[in-house]
């Protein structure tokens, strides 16, 4: 028998590799090197500033802003729309009438496209005769101009990522649940564990895997998102709402500053890339894999 | 379904170029073009193409949808700077500079030459040609423009004990209406505004209502300086500010564009500011008699103009430009021109367009439709300058700031102007 050389995984790994080098590593390294040009102009052309563009950026409030709203939005919606994931994987997966029906209308805002859904948002947000209104004034609350307000618009967009975000995570927290074996549960019950211990001692631990892979995702979402920002804000009222994607779309499209741009993209790069070393070097410790 | 349109029609230029490598003799014109209003502009613009075609066999044009005016902006200059720009496309009327400072354009004298051409270039009105000059050259064309109105709903005016034949004819004026207009239920929650102004998106172009009509221009015709922080400029601010803040007549906080013509058609303002080009749209809807008036004067009356102008490309051949002005030309003639105003709502670009049969009879049977081109002869350029979405981001920010009560609007404008100072610095020579 024949030793397979150590060209053969190498062309075993080729195609992967083409594509991942071109689509991604190619062009991580172009947006590095371009974040160190300046952006060509009609007289001047590009030529190497170094790191004037990151001087720019710390001086620049509005990235600033950017980077602080999309921390406040993060915040706002991995921790929600995880415990919602969660709650509703509970929910659908006990033995109930119309489950089906549940599971998939649970899952409907994850399948419908974000700009629509954006567009249904626009309108339940809408003052005076939006849906949200209308049951705040059946309830004889005050109006309120919700995207129109600085101090409310950011987490108007957090709920609409959570709702359409935690139905996604349901389906996994559900396949997780059903791989989990019922001797589990009736061991507990025989030692007379509570259903909240039972979760938190048992269910819970079990599911960690699953909550890391869904952590990571929920991340990448935070600062992938911004379909809706589009639709129905545009980063507005004065940048109340404008996250981190957002802003570099319009510095590279909008103003076409691309080396500022570039520089934009880098530090989102860092940013993600520390994050997830962090989640995978600190939680993948405490994590029980079966 | 726009979207879905955009591949169709690639993959039919691709074809139409592919098919053409053979027939040498025809000039292809590849017509980026925007949908920004109501209406089957694309099947309009299709059709014109072909009848265009039909007149002039030596000439293709090949209409392609490129999506809102931002995303066309986006896809003319990306296709420039990978050497492959269109000859022909509708851009906003203050992408000029933009345009110019990525050397995109060709200025349209350079192309059109002979004595008709310039004839034909003096026909346009003076307000849309404001926007289309610059350093003494005409770079753009005007074909979609459009023009703030405001729209009141007449049944309201009766009700609140007002001639519902006339709008507010000055800011006293619409401050008085409108507290009258305003209404309010038991618990104090309104039920219906006074007047809505949006200030979403661009509230810069809104605000020029407000500006022109104070006497007030925010730049200066080469695009190098803005006057954001100028008192009479400041002052109309504080007016708008004041209509929701002081006057309680207007919504607190940022007015969506989008919604503001349902906002109407549900009786929820009974005044609106927005694009003549809403007219259609608001004639088809409203289930009530509503009357179009111009924006309420300060001074004088005053509101800029808006919307697209045709450009044609640089790194194309000469051949090829002149086909293009060919068709811009054609596009914009008295009749056509007509056409194009009654099927989209926008203004005329021509007083000739005005004078044909088919024109008069649609300004009979919508007299509303009139109040726009009467507006034009007080009409300013659209706020425009070198570097532009970043310095109209600037004053949006500004205006917005002010609108939801984080900063007055002396603070506001001065950190508007600083800001577009900073930006335009590099420009001034």
């Amino acid at each position: 028998m024949r030793r397979p050389g150590a060209v053969t995984p190498w062309l075993l790994l080729l195609p992967a590799l083409a594509l991942l080098a071109a689509f991604t590593h190619w062009p991580a390294l172009a947006t590095l090197w371009h974040s160190a040009m300046s952006t060509p102009k009609k007289a001047r052309p590009s030529r190497f500033v170094g790191l004037d563009n990151y001087r720019a950026m710390v001086e620049d409030d509005v990235f600033w802003q950017a980077l602080w709203n999309n921390v406040i939005f993060a915040a706002g919606t991995i921790p929600l729309s995880i415990a919602l994931a969660i709650a509703m994987a509970l929910w659908v997966n006990g033995r109930i009438r119309g489950r089906g029906f549940l599971r998939l209308a649970y899952f409907t805002p994850t399948v419908l496209p974000m700009i629509a859904v954006a567009n249904i948002w626009l309108f339940f947000y809408t003052p005076q005769y939006g849906l949200l209104e209308q049951v705040t004034q059946a309830l004889g609350l005050p109006s309120h101009n919700w995207l129109g307000d600085k101090s409310t618009v950011l987490g108007a967009m957090i709920v609409v990522a959570i709702w359409k975000e935690a139905g996604f995570f349901m389906i996994f927290y559900l396949a997780a649940l059903q791989g989990i074996s019922p001797s589990l549960a009736e061991a507990a019950a025989l030692e007379g564990a509570s259903r909240g211990q039972y979760f938190r001692r048992v269910l819970f631990p079990l599911l960690m895997p699953t909550t890391l892979f869904v952590l990571i995702n929920a991340l990448i979402n935070s600062v992938r998102m911004v379909d809706h920002i589009f639709v129905m804000t545009r980063g507005g009222p004065d940048n109340a709402s404008t996250l981190l994607l957002y802003y570099i779309y319009q510095v590279g499209f909008s103003f076409w500053d691309s080396g500022y741009a570039a520089a934009l993209t880098v530090v989102v790069l860092i940013v993600l890339a520390l994050v997830a070393v962090l989640q995978f070097g600190v939680l993948e410790r405490r994590i029980h894999y079966r | 379904m726009r979207k879905a349109l955009f591949p169709i029609a690639l993959a039919a230029a691709a074809l139409t170029l592919a098919v053409s490598a053979q027939a040498q003799k025809v000039t292809e014109v590849n017509f980026y073009y925007p949908v920004a209003v109501g209406g089957p502009v694309t099947k309009t613009i299709d059709q014109m193409a072909a009848d265009f075609g039909k007149e002039n066999p030596d000439i293709k044009v090949n209409p392609i949808y490129s999506g809102t005016y931002q995303e066309s902006i986006v896809k003319v200059l990306t296709a420039t700077k990978s050497g492959k720009p269109p000859q022909l496309a509708v851009l906003l009327s203050t992408d000029m500079f933009s345009l110019i400072d990525e050397d995109a354009i060709v200025p349209i004298d350079d192309v059109a030459k002979s004595a008709e051409d310039r004839k034909w270039l003096d026909g346009f009105y003076k307000s849309f040609m404001l926007n289309s000059r610059t350093g003494g050259k005409t770079w753009g064309i005007p074909f979609q423009r459009s023009t703030i109105v405001l729209y009141w709903n007449k049944d309201a005016f009766k009700e609140a004990g007002l001639d519902p034949e006339k709008g507010p004819a000055s800011w006293d004026q619409m401050v008085e209406f409108a507290k009258k207009l305003t209404k309010t239920d038991a618990s104090g929650n309104v039920t219906q505004w006074g007047v809505k102004i949006p200030s979403s998106g661009f509230p810069y172009w809104l605000f020029q209502g407000l500006t022109t009509p104070n006497d007030a221009i925010l730049m200066n015709e080469a695009g190098t300086e803005t006057y954001f922080d100028k008192p009479a400029v400041i002052e109309a601010l504080q007016y708008w500010v004041d209509l929701s803040a002081k006057h309680k007549v207007m919504p607190a906080g940022v007015i969506e564009w989008g919604t503001t013509p349902k906002d109407f058609f549900e009786k929820k303002a009974a005044m609106i500011w927005t694009t003549t080009g809403n007219l259609t749209n608001i004639r088809t809807n409203a289930t009530f008699p509503f009357g179009v008036a111009m924006l309420p004067a300060k001074k004088h009356p005053g509101s800029p103009t808006g919307g697209g102008n045709f450009y044609i490309f640089a790194k194309t051949t000469p051949a090829e430009q002149a086909a293009a002005l060919k068709f811009a030309k054609w596009a914009t003639a008295p009749q056509r021109a007509a056409q194009w105003s009654i099927a989209t709502g926008y203004v005329a670009v021509t007083p000739a367009a005005w004078d044909t049969p088919e024109m008069k009879k649609y300004a009979q049977d919508v007299p509303q439709a009139l109040v726009a081109r009467d507006q034009l002869q007080y009409s300013v350029a659209e706020l425009s300058t070198h570097d532009n979405q970043r310095v109209t981001t600037a004053l949006n920010n500004g205006l917005q700031a002010a609108l939801t009560g984080a900063k007055p609007p002396a603070d506001a404008m001065r950190d508007a102007q600083r800001e577009a100072t900073r930006l335009l610095k590099d420009f001034k020579k």
